[in-house]
């Protein structure tokens, strides 16, 4: 079935934040944010700003009625800086007025004075002087200091992966209005409507059922717009109940990449020891997490990174320890992958690294360490159907693995400036919030007495298909078709209490309630039309429109079956309710059964590089891929091939980066490269691993949302085996991304060039 | 002053400043809300449509990024959103491709690729994948990783199997690609008032894509003069020995013209590598000049060739001098304010001069350049005659590099010759560290650059293995 949005979208008819059509009165709205990372306030001086024509007000922390609090984890962070500045592009006003244009140029009218306080931008600076967000965590098991003497081979060494801007194509926006009594309605680009609700009732003083918010669609989230879509939503909020005038803002490009956070850098040492043989007996890892100026989501994605630090591997003893680091930054968020990617990005490299000290390709480590079933994760969880080496063996068999290596091997003999690098990615990546608490999702489902059928759930549309998988569920449910189905609006008063739209799993959670809701509905037709048949409930089905007693179609279609109900005064209507069974987790050991299943895959990927220039294209990608049964095969094709996309890029050309004084330099798509059309892989194929899928995803067909994000990782491991073919003398760096930059550095590292000052060798 | 257009199918007649964004006009005078804001710096193609204008009884469209078109550009043309490509029982041809092929997510980016394939639809003459593709090579998107965009690319394709060149229009509106009333916009413009005189006020814009990026916050209330549309600086003609371009040609005038095909082999190649379809659509040669950055494409490449570029007052006096004398500092111009760049010209090469352009930055395609270069050469009986390289990003200004052509020309090309040049190369400039790279690197790279110059013109005479 194809996306239901598609038609909306190629029409330009899909209504995004900034299509809401204004009501009379609306106001602009643009923040003030700090021009420094770290300083003490001293004075602002609006008075010139306010003098603009077209000004209406600027709204600091002083006209707070509640809280001024906006920290969802740990309660850190101001709505409105008031007497501190933590990071460049912290909010500390809301300018007003009847036009974005106005409120621009008031900006650049307000003068500020602060005193600087030092800047912190690097995560291991921040754990040297103990800034810390919470307590670092430990995942262990076994105890790798008893085995490093029995290790043949132990390395050690650092990892470096820099963060990530989500750059949606929709920016931030919000627009909010007061209705009756005093209570607030906010329409938002966000992916946690639940998050905006509660953090808005408690800055404006008001309670939760005082707030209602609305979320159509979102033109891109990536984790993006989990927590960091909240400001703005209640600082319009706000706005609205001071002024009693409805108050949207949609925020320009580059204050959206200037204000909000990205995806965490991170910065590690590893440790790795293993057998003569290869298999990885022992693993260690420090994990500095670059959290930025406040908690947001840092702790959680902290914990997923302790998660799956070990990948797809089975280590039998492992200790990782993974901190908070308080840096100048904007608060880091959620990602795609969420941590996930950073702590496998440490172990790929541990294991490039011993490979390379080896003299045997990574791959020969990877494939014979992959975990099987009945081995035992770092957190105490068992692999079950662990599908690791069946996807490898499947890639391995359908790619033809041995002829991937032969045509690199014979291409890079015969070229001189130009090397092939081959690299193999496998993924295991669990699926459920690490935060046991969040795994439950509800569904509204009115059946209207005309046979149409209106479905709610918590579930935020971002481009990842999830209205398309709800409306399936519904009309798959009732046995109807598409088009008696409408998905509407996410929406707090019609699904309250929701978990944000993240971690892979709103199709399942959403899903599963929503099936919940309408075989309760269903339960209820199916003893009408038996009633009305004169048979069992049990006997009836409902497929294609059409009552079946047995199997075999009678008169009784949906719309008089509906009616029938309706005149009996049987409920159409039902609300589903659906917590994850079987997860928990002791966060006191760390031990638990976190995870309702784990998704895996493996990509072989190939690329070339110009070693002339620095430059590279990725030829082939290809995937096989544990779908379980895929519900929707062509939104979950496009899942995979955008996030292998979005993870190449993370690995190669996009590279975020800030002064030492905490300003933000990447910031425009002029300086922040995501890939075009031309920088994506030539080829990407991707496979179904053929497997039962998964009871406890829905309709068996597993979450797909990030893991195929992490397919990326292997692009940089990719170039660094082409760096290796053509300068023998480069010494492997796990530093990602690996930009051109880097590339040709690499490529002529340790070389007799004149490029310097003088001659000499390139530092490595 | 007043700006009348066709808006799709609407006749426009605004007294709004010829400023503002020809995307807010739409989006918030219009209430056209499928045109989306991605960037509002042309990077990203989500505000793409298309702008026509009529050529020899026909149209002629062009895509283009309205987050940075003045309003005042549309002057007198057709102005086509996705508002205007829509019908209301069905989708047209390039919608539903991007349907059956999952081409669309969240949707956001996929109004600027469908205009941008309308805009393919409309004036491809061989229509094929590498062409489709090609024409949204300004469009980003987030979250397909382009590869079901791909197929529809080549669905598209398919379905442009036959088309009437001729006569686009009636064939594509028979073909039920475009609304009817496409057929008559030619007529309709035509019919349309000239303007009686041009915007002319003190910040001079031509296609806007840096004046828009820069200064967008003040662009809604200067006081600006529209050159895009003045003919007397638009065109590329040969003038004795020379070609003459007027300032206010397009990047894509220089792509499309014949003259320059027949100077440059690798003419689309290289243009190819200067940001994308809809910028090239609207920037012009005199901008990119005048812009001053030190890394302007089409800086470097002109200056490879020994441009002279000419000024003009206004009273109407022209100056000229070499383009190499132009930049006297970062941003600092050989010009008077109210001077305006008026063409340039340089020699037309005899058949042995070879000509290469090297660019190489993070994304290879609608990126700003790391470092650039661009150099003409040749080589006669083995021996250097002549060379003149340029540079870009390695200085405060785009610069050629004098001694090292000195030290080359008379020498007979080779590797050892090429290290040592590689030397007075290194000498010759003076990078700086900033977010398009490190100054060591910029170092490298320009003697990678320079190297790839003489691989890709003489690889006969050059031994790969021994230089790099």
């Amino acid at each position: 079935m194809k996306n239901i949005d598609s038609h909306g979208h190629v029409t330009g008819r899909s209504i995004y934040l900034d299509d809401i059509p204004t009501q009379r009165g609306t106001l602009y709205s643009v923040v003030f944010d700090a021009p420094v990372a770290h300083a003490k306030i001293n004075h602002v001086d609006y008075s010139d700003a306010l003098q603009v024509p077209g000004i209406e007000r600027i709204i600091t922390h002083e006209d707070i009625p509640g809280e001024n609090q906006i920290g969802g984890i740990i309660p850190d962070e101001p709505l409105f800086a008031e007497d501190e500045i933590h990071f460049w592009g912290q909010p500390i006003a809301l300018i007003v007025g009847t036009s974005e244009h106005v409120c621009r140029k008031a900006r650049s009218l307000i003068k500020i004075e602060t005193e600087a306080l030092p800047v912190i931008t690097d995560p291991r600076e921040a754990f040297a002087k103990n800034q810390l967000i919470c307590p670092p965590r430990t995942f262990k098991m076994g105890e790798p200091d008893a085995v490093w003497d029995a290790c043949t081979h132990v390395f050690e060494g650092r990892a470096d992966s820099n963060g990530q801007e989500h750059l949606y194509i929709e920016t931030q926006g919000a627009y909010a209005w007061e209705m009756e009594n005093g209570n607030i309605k906010i329409a938002t680009s966000t992916q946690g409507p639940t998050a905006v609700q509660r953090t808005a009732a408690k800055v404006l003083g008001l309670s939760m059922h005082n707030i209602e918010v609305d979320v159509t669609r979102l033109g891109g989230g990536f984790g993006g717009k989990e927590d960091q879509a909240t400001p703005w939503a209640v600082m319009v909020a706000l706005a609205a109940k001071l002024m009693h005038r409805p108050v949207k803002i949609s925020v320009n490009r580059m204050d959206d990449m200037r204000m909000t956070g990205k995806r965490h850098p991170y910065s590690s040492d590893y440790k790795i020891g293993l057998d003569e043989e290869g298999h990885i007996l022992a693993y260690e890892a420090m994990i500095y997490q670059n959290s930025g100026a406040a908690a947001d989501l840092s702790p959680a994605v902290m914990e997923r990174t302790l998660f799956h630090c070990t990948n797809s591997y089975y280590v039998p003893n492992v200790k990782a320890t993974a901190a908070c680091c308080r840096t100048n930054l904007p608060p880091n968020t959620a990602f795609r992958g969420f941590g996930g990617p950073q702590g496998m990005f440490v172990m790929e490299s541990a294991i490039a690294h011993a490979a390379h000290e080896m003299g045997i390709p990574a791959r020969k480590i990877q494939y014979k360490n992959l975990l099987k079933d009945g081995d035992e994760f770092s957190y105490g969880q068992i692999a079950e159907h662990a599908n690791a080496v069946k996807a490898w063996d499947d890639a391995s068999r359908t790619y033809k693995l041995s002829a991937i290596e032969n045509e690199v091997r014979t291409f890079n003999e015969e070229h001189h400036t130009e090397k092939k690098g081959l690299a193999i990615q496998p993924v295991c990546f669990g699926i459920s919030f690490t935060n046991t608490q969040m795994n439950n999702a509800r569904a509204l489902v009115h059946v209207y007495h005309d046979g149409s059928i209106h479905v709610s759930t918590g579930a935020v549309e971002m481009g990842q298909g999830v209205n398309t998988k709800m409306l399936q569920v519904a009309m798959n449910t009732f046995g109807v078709s598409a088009n008696r189905v409408r998905l509407d609006t996410t929406n707090t008063t019609r699904v309250a209490n929701t978990s944000p739209t993240a971690a892979s799993a709103g199709a399942d959670l959403n899903g599963k309630a929503l099936e919940i809701a309408c075989t309760a509905i269903l339960g209820r037709l199916q003893k009408v039309a038996a009633e009305k048949l004169n048979s069992a409930p049990e006997r009836i089905t409902l497929k294609k429109e059409t009552v079946y007693i047995d199997d075999a179609p009678t008169e009784l279609h949906w719309e008089e079956l509906v009616m029938t109900a309706f005149s009996h005064r049987v409920s159409l209507s039902e609300k589903g309710h659906y917590a994850t069974p079987e997860i928990h987790f002791d966060k006191s050991r760390e031990k638990g059964h976190p995870f309702a299943y784990h998704v895996y895959g493996t990509a072989i990927i190939v690329v070339k590089v110009d070693c002339l220039r620095g430059r590279y294209v990725f030829e082939d990608v290809n995937i096989v891929h544990d779908f379980g049964k895929s519900m929707n095969t062509i939104v979950d094709l496009g899942q995979i091939e955008g996030g292998v996309v979005q993870g190449i890029g993370w690995m190669t050309l996009e590279e975020l980066s800030f002064t030492k004084e905490g300003r933000l330099l990447s910031n425009a798509l002029s300086t922040y490269k995501i890939p075009d059309i031309y920088a994506v892989p030539e080829v990407i194929d991707v496979k179904h691993l053929e497997t039962a899928g998964h009871e406890l995803a829905i309709r068996k067909s597993k979450a797909v949302g990030e893991p195929p994000l992490m397919y990326g990782l292997g692009a940089y491991f990719a170039i660094q085996n082409a760096v290796k073919a053509f300068n023998p003398g480069y010494l492997p760096k796990f530093d990602a991304p690996f930009t051109p930059e880097k590339v040709l550095l690499s490529l002529y590292e340790g070389k007799e060039i004149g490029v310097k000052s003088g001659k000499g060798a390139l530092e490595s | 002053m007043t700006t009348e257009f066709i808006l799709n199918n609407k006749t426009i007649r605004t007294s709004l400043s010829p400023g503002m964004s020809l995307l807010d006009f739409i989006r918030y005078e219009q209430y056209l809300s499928g045109t989306k804001i991605g960037c509002r710096e042309g990077d990203c193609g989500a505000c793409t449509i298309l702008i026509g204008e009529p050529v020899n009884g026909g149209m002629r469209y062009k895509s283009m990024t309205s987050c940075v078109t003045p309003l005042g550009n549309a002057r007198n043309k057709h102005v086509v959103t996705i508002e205007g490509v829509n019908f209301d029982e069905r989708l047209n041809p390039v919608q539903q491709a991007m349907v059956d092929n999952g081409g669309t997510q969240c949707g956001f980016c996929t109004v600027g690729f469908v205009v941008s394939f309308v805009g393919y639809c409309l004036t491809a003459e061989k229509p094929d994948v590498e062409g489709a593709v090609s024409a949204i090579d300004g469009n980003i998107c987030r979250c397909t990783g382009y590869k079901s965009i791909e197929r529809a690319a080549a669905d598209i394709t398919v379905m442009l199997e036959g088309k009437d060149l001729e006569n686009p229009i009636p064939w594509l509106t028979e073909a039920g690609f475009l609304p009817e009333y496409f057929n008559g916009i030619a007529d309709r413009l035509r019919k349309m008032e000239q303007p009686k005189k041009p915007v002319n006020g003190r910040v001079v814009v031509g296609g806007g894509t840096d004046l828009y990026v820069q200064r967008h916050d003040d662009m809604l209330e200067e006081e600006i003069a529209l050159i895009f549309d003045r003919q007397e600086l638009n065109s590329i003609h040969m003038k004795g020995n020379s070609v003459v371009m007027g300032a206010s040609a397009t990047a894509t005038d220089m792509m499309e013209s014949d003259i320059m095909k027949g100077i440059f082999p690798n003419l689309y190649a290289h243009m190819k590598l200067i940001s994308s379809t809809p910028i090239r659509n609207m920037g012009t040669v005199g901008g990119n000049i005048v812009n001053a950055s030190p890394i302007g494409d089409l800086t470097a490449w002109l200056l490879a060739l020994g441009t002279v570029i000419t000024l003009k007052a206004p009273d109407g006096n022209t100056r000229s001098m070499p383009l190499k004398d132009f930049f006297l500092d970062y941003k600092v111009l050989n010009k008077k304010e109210d001077e305006i760049v008026h063409s340039f010209s340089f020699p037309i090469p005899d058949k042995d001069m070879r000509f290469n352009f090297e660019k190489v930055c993070k994304r290879t395609y609608l990126d700003i350049a790391s470092v650039n270069s661009a150099v003409q050469m040749k080589v006669e009986d083995g021996i250097i005659t002549h060379f003149c390289m340029s540079a870009g990003g390695v200085g405060p200004t785009p610069r050629i590099l004098p001694e090292t052509a000195a030290f080359l020309i008379g020498k007979q090309p080779g590797t050892a010759l090429l290290t040592e040049a590689a030397d007075i190369i290194a000498s010759e400039i003076s990078p700086i560290s900033d977010v398009r790279g490190s100054s060591d690197y910029k170092r490298l790279l320009l003697r990678q650059l320079f190297f790839a110059h003489f691989l890709e013109l003489f690889p006969e005479l050059i031994n790969p293995k021994e230089l790099v």
